[in-house]
């Protein structure tokens, strides 16, 4: 029996899906401050992508997909509004007003009417077949995660031996943009 | 006067820049340059502590009590890792200190090098912002940049990882003219918004039943911000309470002061929280000792909330009106605003609000703070009560440790002025009290600084008394001394069905005996009769004093909220006040 645990959780709130774009300082130890404070404070990330996006000022842009109560997401983004390196935090809920890619390469290792049938499959999205081999392909594909997803379970049994991906990236849909830091 | 000099000098330029006057260090391999160099700053003031913790601790005492950043200097490896209690400290209260580690050479970064460690990952979450200076180029902006990420919006701890090479080689001294920081560049407005300051107005001219509920951020935001509040409370007639980290904010002894709410707050205090119907929280932050049970909490109020953090808003109890700003910007404007409404605003409020408060005065003849005094033993409480008379002559700083001495200290030590208590709330470090009470000290070398502590904590940072006697600083160490982990104890008592597992402390020092081999002076009280004269001569001792007070061992602190349960459900101490089971259970 928990005698004296000092409070527990009581209600259950319903969970969102949302993403977060944070421009931040490219500096060594950013992307840890960004990480420790998801772990550190009991956040999710579901995916997470990074690059610089100006060079001249030195900025990167961090893509992170994330899931949690309302709370917990409005204190998601104004924890990392307080990281001294971040410059700007934009909140883009999962829905049909924000733009979603995820990218990913697929090597598939089999015979050929299995290679062919693994185009055959990727085809139904934005592909290229980027390496061949008598017995291998590495596609390219780029779509939604769930897309992505789904077509990983469809090639598993083709023979796919490899697979990397970027994690979501977003954007606004639309002439609209933020105005990043 | 060339503008190059070596990393080490660098150091001490930013340090005269910065205004400092004292650090708090110990050195080592790693800050040999830096220490090398002290000799030629004689402006800047090294304090040799025992201990890095007690640095850390230090520093804060020396920032709390003064509104001045605290400094710390420390080697690398265990020199950085000694720190992080301290500095997870200052973050949990927002306490501004900058803390210079030293490093190995930026070769050896990355090998296992003796002495090094991952300072800035040791130390990423327990700080504001942290910094590794790879560039002689980069250092004396990062250094200045440090202090103004300390000092502004909520203050806090940051570091500056420095390596050896860095301080030996010569580079350009510059200081920044402007900081570019956060609200600058993104211009943020941290004055609080005209529209929400006019709303939080007409609430207050609406409400009957208010209650302002202030903390740390008030004394945070200054002097103006503590004169502003009393002419606010003063201005709307409303009750006040303060949390743990607000004491003297406001004036202890005011009768519109309720005294400290949450788990051993008075009950007026409680139950006006939870009675309310407009609760104004200025600069605290709905913390879990606080609430209590959040599903309860004051379920009938409109919730107001300043705070200069905008992340303190909502985090744990959702409010119908923030204000993100300054405290003393915000009230400002909030305190002009109401005194345009017309000059018999103060009257008709008054008026408005009489009924709530004679439901307030029926609560307050609970007296909640009594407590059943004896003629043979010391009671804790009557310690405290009577180390409060024979010293609110004075400007009296008090630290403490963490306990049942604390909520003691906090529940009879009256405050009328801010920055004279530092305890430390968000963490509960036991052992902050004694090098906290250095630092204060060395801030205020001409006051009375006292640090009511337990026989437990004190022993976590006892060596610092030595540190004392080196510098005369004459701290006064005033130990509740009940033999026991009382608060560990009473929990274990109310909760654990009086299983005291581990929280007795069979070897006890003599404390006497100990204050000596220190080279100061020991004093015992063992009889309440006793008690005045020996408070009266460890006062007129001119010279650190530990001041063993012998109390009841079994003596529990009350009021106390379980928790689980709302503000209006609490245990007042009576024989009546058993504990139910499914109290236990949720505490
Ligand atoms: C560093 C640290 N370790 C453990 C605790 C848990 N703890 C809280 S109060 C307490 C007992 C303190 O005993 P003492 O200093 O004698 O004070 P008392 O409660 O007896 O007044 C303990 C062990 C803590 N707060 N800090
Ligand atoms: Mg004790």
């Amino acid at each position: 029996m928990v005698k004296s645990a000092y409070s527990f959780a009581t209600k259950k709130e319903k969970i969102e899906k949302h993403i977060f774009i944070v421009w931040v300082d490219n500096e060594a130890g950013v992307l840890a401050r960004v990480v420790g404070l998801f772990s550190g404070r009991g956040y999710n990330i579901d995916s997470l992508a990074v690059a610089e996006v100006d060079r001249s000022n030195n900025i990167s842009r961090i893509t992170i997909s994330t899931s949690g109560t309302p709370k917990v997401l409005q204190q998601i983004k104004l924890q990392l509004g307080k990281l001294v390196p971040v410059h700007k935090v934009a909140d883009f809920p999962q829905n049909k007003k924000t733009l979603m890619r995820e990218m990913a390469l697929l090597k598939v290792v089999s015979s050929r009417s299995h290679l062919e049938k693994a185009k055959k499959l990727c085809k139904k999205h934005k592909y290229a077949i980027i390496d061949r081999t008598g017995k291998s392909y590495v596609f390219e594909v780029s779509a939604s995660k769930n897309e992505i997803d789904n077509l990983i379970k469809k090639l598993q049994p083709l023979g796919l031996a490899s697979a990397s991906r970027t994690g979501v990236v977003a954007m606004t849909k639309g002439s609209e943009i933020y105005k990043q830091y | 006067m060339s503008n190059l000099m070596t990393g080490a000098a660098m150091v001490f330029r930013t340090l005269e820049d910065q205004g400092v006057r004292h650090i708090f260090g110990y050195p080592g391999g790693a800050v040999l340059p830096i220490y090398d160099e002290l000799k030629n700053h004689k402006k800047i003031k090294h304090i040799l502590v025992r201990h890095e913790q007690g640095a850390g601790h230090a520093a804060e005492g020396y920032a709390r009590s003064s509104g001045k950043p605290g400094v710390l200097l420390v080697t690398s490896g265990p020199g950085a890792t000694n720190t992080v209690t301290a500095l997870t400290d200052a973050y949990m209260d927002s306490v501004p200190i900058v803390c210079l580690t030293g490093q190995v050479p930026t070769h050896l970064i990355g090998t296992d090098a003796f002495q090094e460690c991952d300072t800035t990952g040791i130390t990423r979450p327990c700080t504001k912002h942290n910094w590794l200076v790879k560039d002689i180029k980069e250092l004396s902006l990062i250094l200045h940049k440090a202090f103004d990420v300390a000092m502004t919006g909520r203050p806090g701890p940051v570091l500056v990882d420095i390596p050896k090479d860095i301080q030996f080689q010569k580079g350009r001294y510059v200081r920044p003219k402007k900081i570019i920081n956060k609200s600058t560049k993104n211009n943020i407005e941290i004055n609080g918004k005209d529209n929400d300051i006019k709303a939080v107005a007409t609430l207050i001219k609406k409400s009957f039943k208010p209650i302002l509920y202030t903390g740390g951020g008030v004394i945070n935001s200054g002097l103006a911000a503590t004169r502003l509040l009393r002419e606010l409370v003063s201005l709307t007639g409303f009750p006040i309470t303060s949390t743990l980290q607000g004491l003297g904010a406001f004036p202890g002894n005011n009768p519109q002061f309720l005294g400290m709410l949450g788990m051993h707050g008075t009950y007026e205090a409680n139950n006006a929280m939870h009675d309310c119907d407009l609760m104004i929280n200025i600069g605290a932050r709905f913390d879990d000792r606080i609430t209590g049970k959040i599903d309860d909490f004051s379920p009938r109020s409109k919730k107001v909330h300043i705070d200069i953090d905008p992340s303190s808003i909502n985090k744990n109890v959702a409010v119908d009106l923030a204000v993100i700003g300054d405290v003393k910007i915000v009230l400002g404007k909030l305190v002009s605003l109401l005194k345009q409404n017309g000059s018999d605003f103060a009257n008709s409020n008054r008026q408005k609000i009489t009924a709530w408060w004679n439901e307030i005065e029926n609560w307050r003849k609970k007296n909640s703070l009594s407590f059943v005094n004896s003629g043979k033993i010391i009671k804790p409480q009557f310690a405290v009560q009577r180390l409060y008379e024979l010293t609110k002559a004075q400007d009296t700083f008090i630290t403490t440790e963490v306990g049942q001495h604390q909520m003691w200290a906090a529940q009879h030590y009256k405050f009328d002025k801010p920055n004279r208590w530092m305890t430390s709330g968000g963490l509960g470090t036991m052992g902050f009290g004694l090098p906290a009470a250095i630092g204060v000290q060395v801030a205020n070398p001409e006051k009375l600084v006292i640090d009511i502590a337990g026989e437990a904590s004190v022993l976590m940072t006892m060596q610092e008394m030595s540190t004392a006697v080196q510098y005369e600083l004459p701290i006064k160490i005033f130990i509740l001394n009940n033999r026991y982990m009382g608060m560990v104890r009473q929990w274990q008592e109310l909760l654990h069905e009086k299983n005291y597992s581990e929280s007795y402390i069979a070897a006890l020092p003599d404390f006497v005996k100990l204050a000596e081999a220190y080279g100061c002076v020991g004093i015992r009280a063992n009889k309440p009769e006793e008690l005045d004269r020996k408070i009266e001569q460890m006062l007129s001792i001119n010279g650190p004093v530990i001041f063993d007070c012998v109390v009841d061992k079994a003596e529990n602190c009350y009021p106390m909220i379980l928790s689980g349960k709302p503000h209006n459900q609490m245990l007042l101490g009576k024989k009546e006040d058993k504990v139910s089971n499914k109290g236990k259970i949720l505490v």
